[in-house]
């Protein structure tokens, strides 16, 4: 049996012929905030954990950089939007069933708490740091007073921030590629993984660099599982899900999928970093830079790829 | 009250009078539209099957899109009639990436846009432009919480299907066959 379908009388710009709703912006903003949100994950759990002195770099360092992050990603997300003068729309409601909105509210806390979080440290970092103004001042002897309340906040909602990009996805069944529950814990241990590439970066002791090696490399693996485990899950699933699989097994995604998310953004750093605690010296830049970059087409690929799946009906 | 739309695929011969009817009524802008045409065509020659069905937006029950649009924009109206409110929406597109028939397109203007089932017309107790205008008289359009209403006599005759309903959006488009 041979089917053909016509459909006439409609080709909408950015539907038709397949969906090409969101752009680069979308998987920037996830990728920007998967890393902030790793980041202030081991931020906040190192914190209260009492290991200030031995993670300068998680707990002190590296958090200077997510304020940025997540400022650059907003500022993508809003890009995104078509209605632009109506954003504060998404603040006047909080709808639980729509993760979007949760998702534009976790950041409205995030955000400024990883700015206080940041800037409690300055003085610590540069020592002859002196705010400006006496309020300042004051703010953040109330803040490191309380730090601790904070880190638990932070921790909690950088879970959130973590597990909702990829949430934000899954919960759109009428996309097969990304409806599946694999994404979310999926997108997490992505975001640690970057986020513990970045803290290895800026780790100047030879201890810091160690352990987030070994949490890096214990993340890739978690990833490459939860891979192998998505593709199974859909191969045993309907033929939508089916169709949506085959496009990373032989399908157009199956090159820059296999090779730039799996191969050079997980392999090949894994592999950098089981040689490095072999006692091999390695630049940790080379090793990061892998993991960030398959950290990025990990998101640029599920976005794109994921429009393009759809129910044929 | 709920309102639905049937829609004889064995009436309907594809003239696309009702996408132009609603492109009208509605002022959708040149190059869009919320409703189209699809042709389905099943088997070899000379034993083929046709199907033709004028498609819109299902104003489903269990709406993806009204469950993901973050600011509360989409919405079900009068009579589960699924509409969007364009000075609540910020374009984010996540409704349109929601609805798996497609039926949502970003308006030129920023705002998402689709089909409204005519709810101004609807209100009046006029029937939507697209079933005032069919030439074949193939789209009925009613309250199926009503026995006695056209749709609900019709349904009860004829047998129809559903599009997809295992994207589990209870769509309230029924395609007679
Ligand atoms: S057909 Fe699409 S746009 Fe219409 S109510 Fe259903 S999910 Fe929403
Ligand atoms: S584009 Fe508009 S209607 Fe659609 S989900 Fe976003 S805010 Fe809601």
């Amino acid at each position: 049996m041979r089917e053909e379908l016509i459909i006439s009388g409609r080709m909408n710009p950015m539907v038709d012929p397949t969906l090409n709703i969101w752009h680069w912006q979308i998987p920037l903003y996830l990728f920007l905030g998967g890393v902030a949100a790793g980041i202030l994950f081991f931020a906040s759990l190192y914190y209260i954990m009492g290991r200030e002195k031995k993670y300068p770099a998680a707990i002190k360092w590296a958090p200077m950089v997510t304020p940025f992050l997540l400022i650059l990603g907003l500022a993508a997300l809003f890009l995104d939007l078509n209605h632009k003068a109506y954003f504060w729309q998404l603040y006047l409601a909080i709808r639980i069933e729509s993760p979007m909105s949760w998702g534009a509210w976790a950041l409205m806390v995030i955000t400024p708490l990883s700015i206080a979080w940041s800037a409690s440290w300055l003085k610590e970092l540069f020592p002859g740091w002196h705010w400006k103004y006496t309020f300042l001042e004051e703010l953040e002897t109330w803040f490191i007073k309380y730090r601790l309340i904070f880190a638990w906040i932070m921790l909690f909602y950088a879970v959130v921030l973590g597990v909702y990009t990829g949430i934000l996805l899954s919960a759109f069944n009428a996309r097969p590629l990304w409806n599946t529950s694999i994404l979310g814990p999926l997108f997490l241990a992505s975001s640690l993984s970057t986020g513990a590439a970045v803290i290895m970066l800026m780790a100047k002791s030879h201890l810091e660099r160690n352990i987030f090696s070994r949490i890096d490399l214990i993340m890739i693996g978690i990833e490459l599982f939860l891979i192998v485990h998505m593709f199974m899950g859909f191969q045993a699933s309907t033929q939508v899900q089916i169709d949506a699989a085959n496009m990373f097994l032989g399908g157009p995604y199956t090159e820059v999928f296999w090779i730039f998310v799996v191969l050079i953004g997980m392999l090949l750093p894994a592999f950098l970093e089981v040689l490095e605690l072999l006692g091999y010296k390695i630049p940790i830049a080379i090793t990061s830079t892998l993991v960030l970059t398959g950290g990025f087409f990990l998101r640029f690929i599920i976005v794109y790829a994921g429009q393009a799946s759809r129910y044929l009906y | 009250m709920r309102f639905a739309m049937a829609i004889d695929t064995r009436k309907c011969v594809g003239c696309s009078d009702c996408v132009v009817a609603c492109q009208t009524e509605n002022a959708v802008p040149i190059g869009y539209c919320r409703d189209w045409i699809v042709e389905v065509n099943d088997g070899t020659y000379p034993q083929l099957v046709m199907e033709i069905r004028s498609e819109r937006c299902n104003h489903c029950s269990n709406s993806p899109c009204v469950r993901c649009c973050p600011t509360g924009a989409s919405h079900y109206d009068y009579g589960g009639i699924v509409l969007v409110t364009p000075h609540k929406c910020i374009g984010c597109g996540a409704c349109i990436a929601s609805c798996p028939y497609d039926a949502r397109y970003p308006h030129p203007k920023g705002y998402v846009d689709k089909c409204t089932f005519c709810v101004h017309r609807v209100k009046e107790g006029l029937p939507p432009a697209c079933v005032a205008v069919c030439p074949t008289k193939c789209l009925y359009f009613g309250d199926t919480d009503d026995p006695r209403s056209e749709i609900s006599l019709v349904l009860k005759k004829r047998k129809y299907k559903r599009l997809i309903p295992e994207a589990g959006t209870n769509p309230n488009l029924y395609f007679l066959i």
